[in-house]
């Protein structure tokens, strides 16, 4: 590559890092290699290590063995301002940004400059010159409640450059942007390299990696499987085969959908989010028997509310809920359980799972009234402990033992573990949200097997995602939703992917988009 | 204060030396949730005996007189003396019922601080009972089972106030629980200052004999072994309350929904349970196992309603269930250690002694607590100099 010829120096240089945490390898002798103004993609799946080499390297961990060296010099950082000091800065999944406060007092938040007056007029001039430099367009006077998850990237970059940064590590930078977004976050950071900025992008998304790397670097399970690889010279699959250890298939099977008769069904849905402001603008949504509608969106547009208003855990301002026919508007969630409608949430350990009880008292949540587990007043616990040995089993859920507590179980086994109680009693309706949020490629795809498993059944299934390949590839149908309205209800085979994701931005198409709907 | 270079090491640090590693368990082994109570009781100990040896007291000599006045001497076994072990079970009764009834609301995170005043109200609801209510010659059959369900339902529906605050208008039960403690106390001394006064004295009149709970030295005529003890039925009253608080955790449904919600109260929502009735409901029981403490202290101690018939047992349960763990089974073994403390300090003197290591127990075991979920590995120099070597050879 032409970038790492012209500098024989690595800008950094990090050999044989070890990190341990309790009962976890996480970083096993792993090197990596980044020159001068390339992007490097950091590719692998959830615990691959990625975050963990990049927290030490921006000062957040210490490693417990090997080097770092930035340009030639031995460093080893106490905390992420000696980090930045040596030009390297951190911009994390989940945005450190102060809502009430100004882009340009954001910047400064947290800087020993100045000692104790602020300018905030000089800074502000500072900020845009910077931002007008970087093609990074935002308004430094702004609030950033104010600003899109886009914008707020933005801050956290110009943050970062504001500090001096040169060598900008970025954690899936891509998680919680629209297609859209993307392109222009990947032209900025092409922009940036040019300039001779340093970029290393974290991701476990294949398409993004071999669209933006000048060269990949991939870990798994704590340990180097391709150090700093040309994209130009890998294919999708090579990578993917590096990233998972196996060959992946892409395509998920798919048979064509039987769809029947509506199972469930909302009509002009009102709710409000926590806040008291309007979520659901009137939402009219029909799912049938045996298909998969999948419901596109930015998160934070209405989703999690459109799912607990239709769960009876949040009041319904307005609207009718039908499950097969039947009003359930504003019922208790117990009678939607009866209804045989199931429910994961987003929120697997929040809201999904009860974090010290054990796995078998985990997957009883739902059924712990009814025989056999259920006997009068009492619980059952033979028969408890023995729908747990054989969920594991079914759902092949890795856990050491039914008694442990869910709290243990990585992410992609409790999203089993949670699947497995939800689906196991036959619903008729499943309301999946954001269900492989944060799941590694073997998890995915378990989930996605899962879902049209149980469209093949007769289920109507209720996607929300915010992964358009996840709808693109699940859905018989898909429906857009922004800012608690839906833009529009099409077949799948019509969709176009440009077009869904300008209405996921809140552009209205024109007539094309409305003819699915019968 | 903060220059360019700090934190900046050029060089490796090079484990050369030694190094401590403290890293937080992921699982507790069960070996250690039962052995740590002992050692840390036992520390707490230790820490005392130094505060005693400060103060020119000799430790030995005074845990050896708090221990022989609890539990009695093994000499003194031998002989047939178990009026120490009958003494701390008595002083162990109240804190059984009420440790009980706070660990069972712990369970489901309801911070129930007000066991001293449901017990307050439980054992008015008695006197009334007692007393006023039924006739002295009523059948003790009969009475004996009016006082206990008076003294649970008083303890019960003062319970419930905070209760239903709380699962309607979602007030703190910390504060409603902890100021309706000196609510109860001060109705109590209405009663026994005003309508139920015998002659002003802050005293109610003693209770009729049919309604005292039998005592061990009652049956001194068959077994003269038991002359003098003042043991009394109350202490089946608590291993009773236990078994079945264990049983409703561990085997119903109701017990399940109490361990969801106390784990993860949104997940209980989730799942269809009734948050509002479960909160009410464990408070009522919670309650009720004091009222029923306070009745069983009534009607098996003191035998009529005064002002300070409790030393604070309905506090002192409050640490019983957190050392307990909220293991019922764990509040039997605790609430002997405090009874015992209680008795041992009537022996030896200055009774603030009992006091100090009571308050040194609390903050050794919760403290240590913290600690025990932390381990400690020590890395030997050769393997971590082995493991660099062979990390810059690779």
């Amino acid at each position: 590559m032409e970038s790492s010829a012209k500098v024989d120096v690595p800008a950094v240089d990090m050999r044989g890092i070890v990190k341990r945490f309790p009962g976890v390898l996480a970083n096993d002798h792993v090197d990596l290699t980044v020159y001068e103004g390339e992007v490097h993609a950091l590719l692998g799946e959830n615990g691959a290590g990625k975050s963990t080499l990049m927290n030490i390297l921006s000062g957040l961990y210490q490693p417990d063995e090997g080097e770092i060296r930035v340009r030639g010099e031995r460093v080893s950082f106490g905390s992420p301002k000696d980090a930045i000091r040596q030009g390297i800065g951190m911009i994390h999944q989940h945005f450190m940004l102060v809502p009430s406060f100004s882009v340009a007092e954001n910047i400064m938040l947290g800087m020993d400059e100045p000692r104790f007056l602020l300018d905030p007029q000089k800074i502000e001039g500072t900020v845009r010159e910077l931002s007008e430099r970087y093609n990074l367009d935002v308004d430094p006077s702004s609030k950033i409640w104010q600003l899109s998850v886009g914008e707020q990237q933005r801050v956290e970059v110009l943050k970062m450059l504001y500090r001096g940064a040169t060598i900008l590590i970025m954690d899936e930078p891509t998680a919680v942007l629209t297609p859209q977004e993307v392109e222009d976050l990947f032209q900025t950071l092409r922009g940036m390299a040019k300039s001779g900025h340093t970029i290393i992008f974290i991701s476990h998304k294949l398409d993004e990696v071999l669209a933006i790397a000048d060269r990949i670097t991939v870990l798994r399970r704590g340990r180097l499987e391709a150090a700093g690889v040309e994209a130009s010279s890998v294919t999708k699959k090579e990578l993917a085969h590096l990233m998972v250890g196996r060959e992946v298939l892409f395509r998920i099977e798919k048979k064509p959908a039987k769809a029947g008769e509506v199972v469930m069904e909302v009509e002009d849905l009102q709710a409000e989010d926590d806040k008291g402001l309007p979520a659901l603008k009137g939402v009219s949504l029909q799912v049938r028997s045996g298909e998969i509608l999948g419901l596109a969106g930015v998160a934070g547009n209405g989703q999690r509310e459109l799912a607990q208003a239709i769960c009876g855990l949040r009041p319904v301002m307005g609207g009718v809920v039908r499950v097969h026919g039947k009003e359930v508007t504003n019922a208790a969630p117990v009678v939607l359980i009866k209804e045989g409608v199931a429910y994961i949430p987003e929120d697997r350990h929040g809201v999904g799972s009860v974090p010290n009880l054990s796995v078998a008292e985990n997957l009883a949540l739902r059924n712990y009234r009814w025989p056999p587990i259920g006997n009068g007043w009492r619980i059952n616990r033979v028969a408890l402990r023995k729908q747990a040995v054989e969920l594991v089993q079914t759902f092949d859920i890795v856990t050491p033992s039914i008694d442990t507590p869910s709290r243990l179980l990585s992410g992609g086994n409790l999203q089993k573990m949670i699947l497995a109680r939800e689906l196991s009693g036959d619903p008729r309706v499943v309301i999946a949200v954001h269900p492989t949020r944060g799941l590694d490629v073997g998890a995915t795809e378990a989930v996605h097997r899962l879902l049209l498993q149980e469209r093949d059944q007769g289920a109507g299934v209720l996607l929300i995602s915010e992964d358009l390949d996840e709808i693109l590839s699940l859905a018989d149908r898909i429906a857009v939703i922004y800012e608690g309205q839906i833009m529009s209800v099409v077949d799948a085979e019509d969709a176009d992917i440009e077009e869904l994701g300008l209405q996921m931005a809140g552009t209205r198409v024109g007539a094309g988009a409305e003819k699915g709907e019968a | 204060m903060s220059t360019g270079t700090e934190g900046l090491v050029s060089g490796n640090p090079g484990p050369r030396s030694w190094r401590v590693k403290i890293e937080r368990r992921l699982e507790q082994p069960r070996w250690l949730m039962w052995i740590s109570p002992i050692i840390l009781i036992l520390a707490a100990l230790a820490v005392g005996a130094v505060l005693l040896s400060i103060v020119g007291v000799d430790p030995r000599l005074a845990y050896s007189r708090i221990f022989s006045a609890a539990f009695g001497t093994p000499a003194g076994w031998l002989r047939g003396e178990i009026y120490p072990l009958s003494d701390t079970t008595v002083k162990a009764t109240p804190l059984i019922l009420t440790g009980v009834g706070v660990a069972l609301a712990f369970r489901m995170r309801m911070w129930n601080i007000g066991a001293e005043g449901q017990l307050f109200i439980g054992a008015w609801a008695t006197t009334g009972v007692a007393l006023h209510l039924l006739s002295p010659e009523t059948s003790p059959w009969i009475m004996i089972p009016a006082m206990m369900l008076a003294g649970f339902l008083g303890g019960a529906l003062y319970g419930a106030i905070p209760g239903v605050l709380k699962a309607w208008l979602n007030v703190n039960e910390i504060i409603t629980t902890l100021m309706l403690n000196y609510v109860a106390i001060f109705f109590n001394n209405y009663f026994i200052y005003g309508p139920w006064a015998l002659r002003g004295f802050g005293l109610s009149p003693r209770f009729p004999r049919n309604a005292w709970l039998p005592r061990l030295m009652d049956l001194s005529d068959r077994f003269p072994i038991f002359r003098g003890l003042t043991a009394h039925l109350g202490i089946l009253f608590g291993v009773a309350a236990v078994v079945v608080v264990w049983y409703i955790l561990k085997y119903t449904k109701w017990g399940y929904e109490i361990r969801v919600i106390g784990d993860n109260p949104e997940a209980a929502r989730y799942a269809g349970m009734n948050l509002k009735r479960n909160i009410v409901l464990v408070m009522m029981v919670s309650g009720g196992l004091a009222g029923l403490a306070g009745m069983s202290e009534l009607s098996g101690v003191v035998h009529l309603l005064q002002e300070r018939f409790s030393p604070g047992y309905g506090f002192t349960a409050i640490i019983i269930a957190w050392l307990a763990k909220l293991n019922p089974w764990g509040v039997i073994l605790v609430s002997y250690l405090f009874g015992g403390l209680l008795v041992g300090g009537d022996q030896i003197q200055p009774f603030g002694i009992v006091q100090m290591l009571n308050g040194i127990i609390l903050f050794v075991v919760i403290g240590g607590e913290l600690l025990l979920q932390y381990r400690v590995r020590i890395l030997r120099p050769e393997r971590i100099v082995e493991r660099a070597a062979e990390a810059s050879g690779s």
